[in-house]
C-alpha cells in the first residue's frame, strides 16, 4: 500500500515538474527596449515559430541598426507550452519585473487571447505572428494588440472560396477543440456556406492527437466532398498522413488543410503533401528580396527555411522599433498608436498598413504543394497559384465587432 | 443501416477495429514497462524516449543506409536495447537499494535530455517514413477500410505480447526471473548471475520499446516528442492493469484502447482525459489495480 502511495506521489511530482515554466532571466533594464518572444518552444507548433521566431526578432533588432542609433535593445524568450495559464504567467513576470516592453509571436490562439489581456491591463504592446483567431482583431481587439502575420478570415477567405469555386461544395470538419479550432472551423463554415456549399458534420479532437483514424472513419462516413482541417502543426501532419493510410483520397474524398504551414510540408515529404492548397501570407521563394533574407535566416535556424511566423515576427518588430524612433518613446499605447499611424514597409511583406483594430494588411497567397518531380530540392515547395490583394485579404473592419472601430 | 446508441453500428465496428490498433501500441508499450517495474522495480521514465529511439533507429536505417523496414525490426530493438543495457549498468544500478522515486527522477530526466537533444537536432514537425511495399494498401471488410499495415501491427503485437507472458510466466527461465526479484541472495546461492539476468531485462524491455517504435514510425511522424505525448498514457494503463503484472498490462492495454476508441465516437472532446478518469477510480476502488498483487 505505501509503495502504492508513495508511487503516486512521484508520479504527481514528474506532472508537475513537466508542466512547470520555464521563466527566463530576470533583468531589471530602464532606457532598454525589452522584447519578449513567447512561444512553444518544445512542442508541436516549436517549427512553426520556436527558436526560429527568436532568430527572426534578432535579425530585425539587426537590420533595424538599433546599435548604431544608440537605441539598447534587448531579447528574451520563453516556453509558454501552449499552455493559456503558463502563458499569462510569465507576461505577468516579464511586464512587472523583469521590465519588458513587447511580447512578440505567441502561436495558440488560447495562449494569445490571455497574453492580449494581460498586455491590456499592464498598458504594453502584444505583437502576434503565431496565433491565428480573428477574434484577436475582433470581439477581443484591444488598443494594445496588433495581429501581424495571418489569421483564421484569412485562411477561411483564401482557401474555403477557392475549394467551393472548384466543386467542392460539402465538407466535414475535423477540429481542434480549442478556441484556435473553434474560430477556424467557424469562418470557414461561413465561407462555405456563402459560396453555395453545406457542413456535413464535424468532430473536434484535443490539441495534440496522436491517432487521427477514428476521426478519419468518421469523416469518410459521412460522404463529404471535402474533409476540412481547422487543425495546425503535428495535429495538421498527422491527419493528413494516415488520411493517406486510409485510402480517403483514393476513395474520392479531398482534403482541405486549413492552415499548412511550410514546415509541415517539409516533416510530410511532397510524396504524401502534393497537391495539397491553401493559404500562405508569406513564402521565401516570393521575390529576391525573400530569397536573400530566407538564406540569412536558414544558417540561424539550424537550416530551416522560415514560416510565414517566422518572417512575421521579423517584420513586426522592425516596425515597432521603427515606431518608438519615430515616436520617441516605449509607452506601449502611445507606441502602437503610432505604429498605426506609420505605414509599414520591409522586405518580406512589402507596403503595407495597421488598422484601427489592429489588423495587419498585406497581400495573401493561394499556394499549391508542388510534385516531387516540380521540386528542385530541399524547401522548394510551392507553386503560386494567385495573389490575394491586401484589401481582400482579411475581414472588412466593420465586420469583425471591434469596440475601436467607430 | 442498423443503428447503436445513434451511431451506424458499421462505423462502431470501425471505430472498435482502430480501438484495438491503439490498443496494441498501449499494449506493448506498458509491456516494457510491467516487465522493469515487476522485475526490477524500476519505474523507466526513459520508455518514451526509447521508444522515440527506435523509431529514429527505424529512419536513420532507412535515409542513411538504405535500411528498410524488415530489417530495422530487428536491428532497432537490438541498438536500442543495448543502449538500454549501458544505461542500467552505468547508472541504475547503484539506484536498486533506494527508493522508487530515485529511479523515476534518473530515468524521467534522462528522458528530457535524450528528447531535448533530438529536438535540437531535427525540430519538432517530425520526420517522414514510408509504409513498408509489403503492407502498403489496405482491404475493404465492408464496414470500414483496414490499411493492411494496421492489422499487421494488431497481430504483431498480440504475437508478441503473448510470447512475452508465456516466457515470463510458463518457463523456466521466467522462473529463475521471478525467483532473483523475490529473493536475489537466495537465486544466486544456486549459481544464477542475477546481476547479468537483471541487466537483461532490462534490455529486453528497453527493445520491446524499440520494436513499438519502428511499428509505429510509418504510421505517427518521428518526431522527438512522439514518446512523451505517449507515454503518460502508457503509464496510467500500467497503473489500472496493477504495477509489475505482465497480464494485467497487455489486457488493459486492448482494453483502454477500445475504450478510447467508443469515447472518441461518443464524445470527442474527452478523448484525451477517458483514460485518466478510469485509472482514478480504479485507484480508488482497487489501489493495486486490476490485476495487481497488494505489496
Amino acid at each position: 500500500m505505501s509503495a502504492v502511495r508513495k508511487l503516486s506521489a512521484a508520479l504527481g511530482l514528474a506532472f508537475a515538474a513537466m508542466s512547470a515554466p520555464m521563466v527566463a532571466n530576470a533583468q531589471v533594464s530602464d532606457g532598454v527596449v525589452k522584447i519578449g518572444v513567447l512561444s512553444d518552444m518544445s512542442s508541436l507548433y516549436a517549427d512553426i515559430g520556436g527558436p526560429g521566431s527568436v532568430a527572426a526578432a534578432r535579425m530585425a533588432v539587426e537590420d533595424f541598426g538599433a546599435a548604431k542609433k544608440g537605441m539598447k535593445v534587448e531579447i528574451v524568450s520563453a516556453d509558454h507550452q501552449n499552455k493559456p495559464d503558463v502563458g499569462s504567467a510569465i507576461a505577468r513576470q516579464w511586464y512587472d519585473v523583469d521590465k519588458v516592453d513587447v511580447i512578440v509571436d505567441v502561436p495558440t490562439s488560447s495562449v494569445a487571447l490571455a497574453v492580449s489581456q494581460v498586455t491590456r491591463d499592464k498598458g504594453k504592446v502584444f505583437l502576434v505572428s503565431g496565433a491565428a483567431s480573428s477574434d484577436l482583431t475582433g470581439k477581443a481587439c484591444s488598443p494594445n494588440t496588433v495581429h501581424w502575420t495571418y489569421d483564421t478570415w484569412m485562411l477561411a477567405n483564401g482557401t474555403g472560396s477557392a475549394i467551393v469555386k472548384s466543386g467542392g461544395n460539402s465538407w466535414f470538419f475535423i477540429t481542434a477543440d480549442y478556441a484556435f479550432g473553434h474560430a477556424l472551423e467557424r469562418d470557414t463554415e461561413q465561407v462555405v456556406l456563402k459560396n453555395g456549399g453545406k457542413v456535413l458534420g464535424k468532430v473536434r479532437h484535443p490539441l495534440n492527437a496522436q491517432d487521427f483514424s477514428s476521426f478519419l472513419l468518421q469523416a469518410q462516413s459521412s460522404k463529404a466532398k471535402i474533409i476540412g482541417l481547422a487543425n495546425a502543426g503535428g495535429d495538421t501532419i498527422n491527419s493528413i498522413k494516415q488520411a493517406a493510410e486510409f485510402g480517403i483520397v483514393e476513395r474520392g474524398q479531398n482534403l482541405a488543410g486549413m492552415l499548412v504551414f511550410l514546415s509541415d510540408i517539409h516533416g510530410l515529404g511532397l510524396t504524401t503533401a502534393q497537391g495539397l492548397i491553401f493559404t500562405e501570407s508569406f513564402y521565401w521563394d516570393l521575390n529576391d528580396q525573400t530569397r536573400a533574407w530566407a538564406k540569412r535566416f536558414a544558417p540561424l535556424n539550424n537550416n530551416k527555411y522560415p514560416t510565414m511566423v517566422q518572417a512575421g515576427v521579423y517584420s513586426a518588430v522592425l516596425h515597432y522599433l521603427k515606431a518608438i524612433e519615430a515616436g520617441k518613446t516605449d509607452d506601449g499605447t502611445k507606441v502602437v498608436a503610432q505604429m498605426k499611424k506609420m505605414p509599414t514597409d520591409d522586405p518580406l511583406f512589402g507596403k503595407g498598413s495597421i488598422r484601427a483594430d489592429g489588423r495587419k494588411l498585406h497581400p495573401a497567397y493561394l499556394v499549391e504543394v508542388k510534385k516531387p518531380v516540380e521540386s528542385k530540392g530541399p524547401y522548394d515547395y510551392y507553386k503560386v497559384r494567385s495573389q490575394i490583394p491586401a484589401d481582400q485579404a482579411f475581414r472588412p473592419e466593420k465586420e469583425g465587432g471591434c469596440s475601436l472601430v467607430k | 443501416m442498423p443503428e447503436i446508441f445513434g451511431i451506424p453500428s458499421a462505423a462502431l465496428f470501425g471505430q472498435l477495429l482502430i480501438g484495438l490498433i491503439n490498443g496494441s501500441f498501449y499494449a506493448l508499450l506498458s509491456l516494457g514497462l510491467a516487465v522493469i517495474f515487476g522485475l526490477l522495480n524500476i519505474i523507466n521514465f526513459t520508455h518514451g524516449a526509447q521508444y522515440m529511439l527506435g523509431a529514429f533507429c527505424a529512419y536513420f536505417l532507412l535515409s542513411r543506409l538504405g535500411v528498410g523496414y524488415w530489417w530495422s525490426l530487428l536491428i532497432a530493438p537490438l541498438a536500442v536495447g543495448a543502449l538500454g543495457v549501458l544505461i542500467e549498468r552505468t547508472m541504475l544500478k547503484p539506484l536498486y537499494k533506494l527508493d522508487h522515486l530515485y529511479g523515476l527522477l534518473l530515468t524521467f530526466g534522462l528522458a528530457l535530455v535524450i528528447q531535448g537533444l533530438f529536438r535540437n537536432e531535427f525540430g519538432s514537425s517530425g520526420l517522414p517514413y514510408p509504409i513498408a511495399k509489403e503492407l502498403a494498401g489496405g482491404h475493404n471488410l465492408g464496414f470500414m477500410f483496414l490499411p493492411n499495415y494496421r492489422a499487421w501491427v494488431v497481430a504483431a503485437s498480440l504475437v508478441v505480447c503473448v510470447a512475452t507472458w508465456f516466457v515470463i510466466e510458463r518457463t523456466k527461465l521466467g522462473s529463475y526471473l521471478r525467483a532473483a526479484t523475490e529473493n536475489p541472495a537466495l537465486v544466486q546461492a544456486f549459481g544464477i548471475n542475477v546481476p547479468r539476468m537483471i541487466t537483461l531485462t532490462y534490455g529486453f524491455g528497453v527493445a520491446l520499446a524499440a520494436l513499438a517504435g519502428v511499428m509505429a514510425a510509418p504510421i505517427y511522424q518521428v518526431s522527438p516528442q512522439m514518446g512523451a505525448d505517449l507515454i503518460i498514457v502508457v503509464f496510467a494503463v500500467v497503473v489500472i492493469g496493477g504495477m509489475g503484472s505482465i497480464m494485467g498490462s497487455i489486457v488493459t492495454g486492448f482494453g483502454l484502447g477500445i475504450i478510447e476508441g467508443l469515447t472518441k465516437v461518443f464524445y470527442p472532446e474527452a478523448s484525451n482525459t477517458v483514460i485518466f478518469i478510469i485509472m482514478a477510480i480504479v485507484l480508488l476502488i482497487k489501489p493495486a489495480g486490476l490485476f495487481g498483487a497488494q505489496r
